[in-house]
């Protein structure tokens, strides 16, 4: 089976506008979470879409076909695709959708009745239109589709990608996560749930955590048959060497205490990359700032890492930029790639007083070096969402 | 009822959606064909909401299907308007 490999990133983050952005400030240590909310303040749609554009496409959707074009650029792609457009795919997930389309609209409805409801509605609140404008935007006629399953649903796309690649439904695929949620019905349903921080601060493994920060954003990933790469002499980033997907099968918004059901995701991502624990060199970790989910994932990551799990730095990308929900896998994929090609593990910020019950190296505050002597660049990258959905990539970059 | 509204009236509220959905204010004339301002049959769904919520003129899909210009649209709006 041919394996697959990333030759382009894009990402719009609370870090900014661009892939690069976000691995620079964040091993910088900023932050980009403002008044307890991880936006994308630096991003203006009008510099990037017409009117018409705009007006088509929620801010779910114009988060990721920015990141798209930056992905497509990187990979050399801007000018003209390098296989038949049929044999070119798009799996975008998502946590909500549309979710502002929807309360606009909504708001339309109660206030001045059904007939006011905008034709666009639809097109602009469904799940799917983030994968519909990217293919339509590129003339990608490969298969396409939403994936949606929570804050797992970016993981999901790019494990998605990757099978569909490997299994030879098309030769490349744009893959990534999108999410715009900043809303006033979004942000109520998730402070309901008693998922949020009060205080506002994203801390990780920190004793004091007490919720995730909400945040928005998109990444996507140029990833091709590897085999169909190397022939046409891309450059590389990294390979995807492995995916696991499990359930918890236990409760809607709460992960077991033990997180098996994370721990078999880990172990069925290292198992299908041929990767032992010892081999890795980082984990990027879910690390939601919520009390359950960093207790539940160090759990995991022991019994699925063992003793390799003592040694191995993990830091949280969402101690930087918030919990970007549908987007998280995405843009954490992206920021572990480059991380990895820069030879540094990126920290996690505002941890300054490490939970005494959760004791493994969360690299705080400060990055740090990674000193990989001729080894392999090795990472996993954990994501766990509302319904028990746990995915989790083995990433190797070149 | 008040008074059925002007062409001119018409036009303006026209002119001003079609802007709105991102038409070239510059290529925008009563000759001017909808395909060429790349008016879709979103935007007419649309822009069948805003003449119905101005002018009471409720255009059905097989009206809307008639219109190629600009000038068709304000004609046919102005005729079920009286």
């Amino acid at each position: 089976m041919t394996d697959v490999v990333v030759t382009g990133v894009g990402a719009v983050s609370p870090l900014g506008v661009g892939a690069a952005k976000l691995h620079e400030r964040w091993v910088a240590g900023v932050c980009g979470i403002v008044d307890g909310e991880g936006r994308c303040s630096e991003f203006e749609p009008t510099e990037h879409f017409s009117v018409k554009e705009a007006r088509r496409a929620d801010r779910f959707t114009q988060l990721v076909l920015v990141a798209t074009r930056e992905a497509l650029a990187d990979a050399g792609w801007e000018d003209e695709l390098p296989y038949p457009a049929e044999e070119v795919g798009t799996i975008i997930g998502t946590g909500i959708g549309g979710i502002g389309t929807i309360e606009s609209n909504d708001r339309m409805l109660i206030e001045h009745g059904p007939k006011r409801v905008s034709p666009l509605a639809v097109p602009l609140m469904m799940g799917n239109a983030g994968a519909a404008a990217v293919s339509m935007h590129h003339g990608l006629k490969g298969p396409s589709y939403g994936v949606v399953s929570a804050c797992a649903a970016g993981t999901h796309a790019i494990g998605s990608a990757m099978r569909a690649i490997q299994a030879g439904d098309a030769t490349a695929i744009v893959a990534g996560g999108t999410e715009a949620a900043l809303t006033e019905l979004s942000r109520a349903a998730f402070v309901a749930v008693e998922a949020l921080s009060e205080i506002g601060i994203s801390r990780p493994f920190d004793g004091r955590r007490d919720g995730f920060v909400m945040g928005e954003g998109a990444a996507a990933l140029v990833l091709e048959n590897g085999e169909t790469a190397r022939a046409r002499g891309a450059r590389i980033l990294a390979i995807l060497r492995g995916y696991g997907a499990t359930s918890d099968a236990f409760h809607i918004t709460a992960p077991p205490a033990n997180g098996e059901g994370a721990a078999r995701a880990i172990i069925r991502a290292l198992a299908d990359a041929g990767v032992s624990p010892d081999e890795l060199v980082y984990v990027n970790a879910h690390g939601t700032s919520t009390p359950i989910n960093d207790a539940a994932e160090t759990s995991a990551l022991k019994t699925a890492l063992g003793d390799a799990a003592k040694r191995i730095p993990i830091s949280s990308t969402k101690s930087a930029i918030g919990h970007l929900l549908g987007a998280a896998g995405a843009v954490e994929a992206v920021a572990t790639i480059l991380a990895l090609r820069a030879r540094v593990i990126p920290p996690t910020l505002g941890l300054e007083q490490q939970d005494p019950e959760l004791d493994l190296d969360y690299v705080p505050l400060v990055a740090r070096a990674l000193d990989v002597n001729g080894d392999r660049l090795l990472a996993i990258s954990n994501s766990f969402g509302f319904g028990g959905h746990n995915a989790v990539l083995c990433l190797e970059a070149t | 009822m008040a008074e059925a509204p002007t062409s001119e009236q018409i036009e303006k509220v026209i002119t001003e959606s079609l802007v709105t959905f991102g038409a070239d204010p510059d290529a925008i004339s009563r000759d001017a064909a909808l395909e060429e301002l790349d008016v879709d049959s979103l935007d007419l769904a649309e822009l069948s909401q805003v003449i119905e919520e101005q002018f009471g003129v409720e255009l059905s899909a097989s009206d809307v299907a008639e219109i190629k210009t600009v000038g068709d649209a304000i004609d046919l709006v102005a005729e079920r308007a009286k």
